[in-house]
């Protein structure tokens, strides 16, 4: 790829936690690049998400490190790494449900952005912020429910909004977590219109764990496969896909059958 | 805008009705205490008046721990009455000074804020029970103190003191042409309305801040932290510092009013500051007024202090009314009044399970 040279933007050396004597995540070292894509498959158990929790802070791992830029950013945590531009979106849809949809979206704005020394000032004055806020409501097609608290809507809305959330964060990395997961065949086209314009948005990193194929062919750069904890394949889509061991563990298809 | 939209929205309509009512009957409460002096002249109904004052903040500001933030603290009387002491121990030092009371209210609330810095820095990060556990032995710590310390505090006796000359009942604030002290709508202008808007302004002011506080963008980040912390923390928020920070704020704020009320007691002991039964009380009143509300606070203390001032007296009449009928004037009996305390209690969470405000104004329902 000529992309030695170039630091990679998230890396991940010999990561591994153990939960009792069991290696949930196991010695995964992987580097992922500006500009990419990279969805990461694998069975139920696989340690996807638990991957994903080391990355973003939410475990400490047992050995190895996370590198954001070439910075051990192990030590850190979560609110940390997500002011150094680590975003992540949760499987189990995460929000705050009493607030209304707006507010859970201003909230991850003025993270990133701050809210200044005005302490004791409305919270509605801050334009700024709210603009912004309201430009990633309609991005993700949630401006008809801004007033609703977050637990009033309906799953696919509470997903898009899961994904905006991420998307008013400003990161440089994105971690979705299967962002279309229980959604209808006819929400999920919004979901993945959202990722694909930050594909296009060069010089973003993108982390995504999918399970459905189509989603995976459309999107992705790359992928990983993780296995019991282990990272057992990883390269360009079309050759991960042909390979034995992915029909086998992910596909089901035994590795002599695929031959 | 987008709301107008929908064409019509019940619940919300029902919403912005119990709003409206909310709201009116805090204005309502405020307007009362504004004029109480000249409203309610006898000298119990300005003492409660006062009393509501200092409660609605002292209440408020632990609805920004438990209503808004999601803390549960025990301590919050141990802060008020390290403002009251200070105060107290300061007029009774130094005489019925302001400088007393500027020199003796900052040392209570910085004794206050390092109390809290410590507590928040080292057990915020603990579970919530952990840290509910924590404030209840440091309040049970400081009453022991209070009450030990007998040579500084004056024990289980408390502190006798004046206030300043301005809030003595001898002083004249209007005269009329003769030197007599002049009355506005037949009440005295003498030093206790001096004291009672002092009481008056000084908690609408704190109030006020707290309101600020809470339509902050920094009170949104306190019910994110109530709402989900994890994500809060995932989003980029300190949750330990913010939780650390809120508990420090309503620490102040506690000790402020601990701070008005021994000037307007001229008298400070554990009854009155670091009794548990007032934090009970306080805990009460914001349940009862609705948690995560701010003006929940305002309902929630003057149905308390009305209840516990005036029930009995309420009973007294009533069983009096009722002396015909055979077993009604025992059931109604004064010395029976906490039994119907109880009752009102039960009912009132019944039928207003989010707290009162919380519950019209539809606020905290799923």
């Amino acid at each position: 790829m000529g992309q030695a040279m170039t630091t990679p933007s998230l890396e991940t050396r010999d990561l591994t936690i153990r939960f009792g004597g069991h290696a949930a995540v196991n010695n995964v070292s992987c580097a992922f690049n500006p500009g990419e894509l990279t969805v990461i498959v694998g069975p139920n158990g696989a340690g996807k998400t638990t991957y994903f929790n080391l990355i973003s802070g939410q475990l400490t791992p047992t050995a190895g490190s996370v590198l954001k830029s070439g910075k051990d950013i192990s030590s850190l945590s979560p609110s940390a790494r997500a002011k150094a531009g680590l975003g992540r979106a949760f499987q189990l849809t995460n929000l705050f449900p009493r607030l209304s949809v707006l507010e859970n979206i201003r909230l991850a704005v003025q993270a990133r952005r701050g809210f200044g020394p005005r302490l004791f000032a409305r919270a509605a004055s801050f334009t700024e912020l709210g603009d912004r806020a309201m430009e990633h409501l309609k991005a993700a097609r949630l401006e008809h429910v801004a007033a609703l608290p977050a637990a009033a809507l309906p799953h696919g809305d509470q997903r898009k909004l899961e994904v905006a959330m991420l998307l008013a964060m400003e990161p440089d990395i994105f971690m979705f977590d299967e962002p279309t997961a229980g959604m209808s065949v006819d929400e999920a086209p919004v979901i993945l219109e959202l990722i694909e314009a930050i594909k296009a948005d060069s010089g973003k990193t993108v982390l995504l764990v999918e399970h459905k194929m189509d989603v995976v062919r459309a999107l992705a750069d790359r992928i990983v496969v993780l296995h019991n904890g282990e990272l057992v394949a990883d390269g360009a889509p079309e050759e991960v896909i042909a390979l034995p061991i992915v029909r086998e563990i992910y596909l089901g298809i035994p590795a002599e059958d695929a031959a | 805008m987008t709301d107008t939209a929908i064409p019509s929205n019940p619940p919300a309509d029902r919403a912005r009705t119990g709003r409206m009512i909310v709201y009116g009957v805090a204005g309502l409460i405020g307007l009362a205490l504004m004029f109480a002096p000249f409203l309610f002249p006898d000298v119990r109904s300005g003492q409660v008046a006062a009393r509501i004052c200092i409660f609605i903040v002292l209440a408020a500001s632990y609805d920004l721990l438990i209503g808004y933030t999601g803390i549960v603290s025990f301590a919050h009387t141990m802060f008020f009455g390290l403002g009251a002491y200070g105060v107290a121990m300061a007029l009774k030092g130094m005489g019925a000074t302001w400088g007393a009371i500027a020199l003796g209210g900052s040392a209570g609330v910085l004794a206050a804020i390092v109390l809290a810095v410590l507590i928040g820095v080292l057990s915020l990060r603990v579970k919530a029970i952990f840290f509910a556990m924590v404030t209840l032995a440091a309040a049970s710590v400081m009453a022991v103190l209070a009450s030990q310390l007998s040579d500084f505090t004056g024990g289980e006796d408390g502190i006798v003191y004046s206030a300043p000359k301005l809030f003595s009942p001898a002083t004249k604030l209007l005269t009329t042409d003769d030197g007599k002290v002049a009355k506005l709508l037949g009440v005295s202008m003498n030093g206790k309305i001096a004291a009672y808007y002092f009481v008056f302004l000084s908690c609408l002011a704190l109030f006020y801040v707290l309101n600020r506080i809470v339509r902050s963008p920094l009170g949104t980040v306190l019910e994110a932290i109530r709402e989900n912390d994890l994500r809060a923390e995932a989003i980029g928020y300190r949750v330990v510092a913010y939780r650390t920070s809120v508990f420090v704020i309503a620490a102040v704020i506690a000790a402020l009013a601990g701070a008005v009320w021994a000037v307007w007691l001229r008298y400070t002991g554990p009854e009155t500051t670091f009794s548990f039964a007032i934090m009970i009380d306080i805990l009460l009143m914001v349940v009862i007024g609705g948690m995560g509300t701010m003006v929940g606070a305002v309902i929630g203390v003057v149905i308390m202090n009305l209840a516990q001032f005036y029930l009995k007296d309420l009973m007294g009449a009533a069983a009096e009314a009722t002396s015909a009928v055979p077993v009604l004037p025992q059931l109604l009996d004064p010395d029976r009044w906490l039994l119907w305390l109880g009752l009102l209690f039960i009912l009132l969470v019944y039928f207003f399970p989010a707290g009162i405000a919380g519950t019209l104004m539809k606020k905290g329902s799923h």
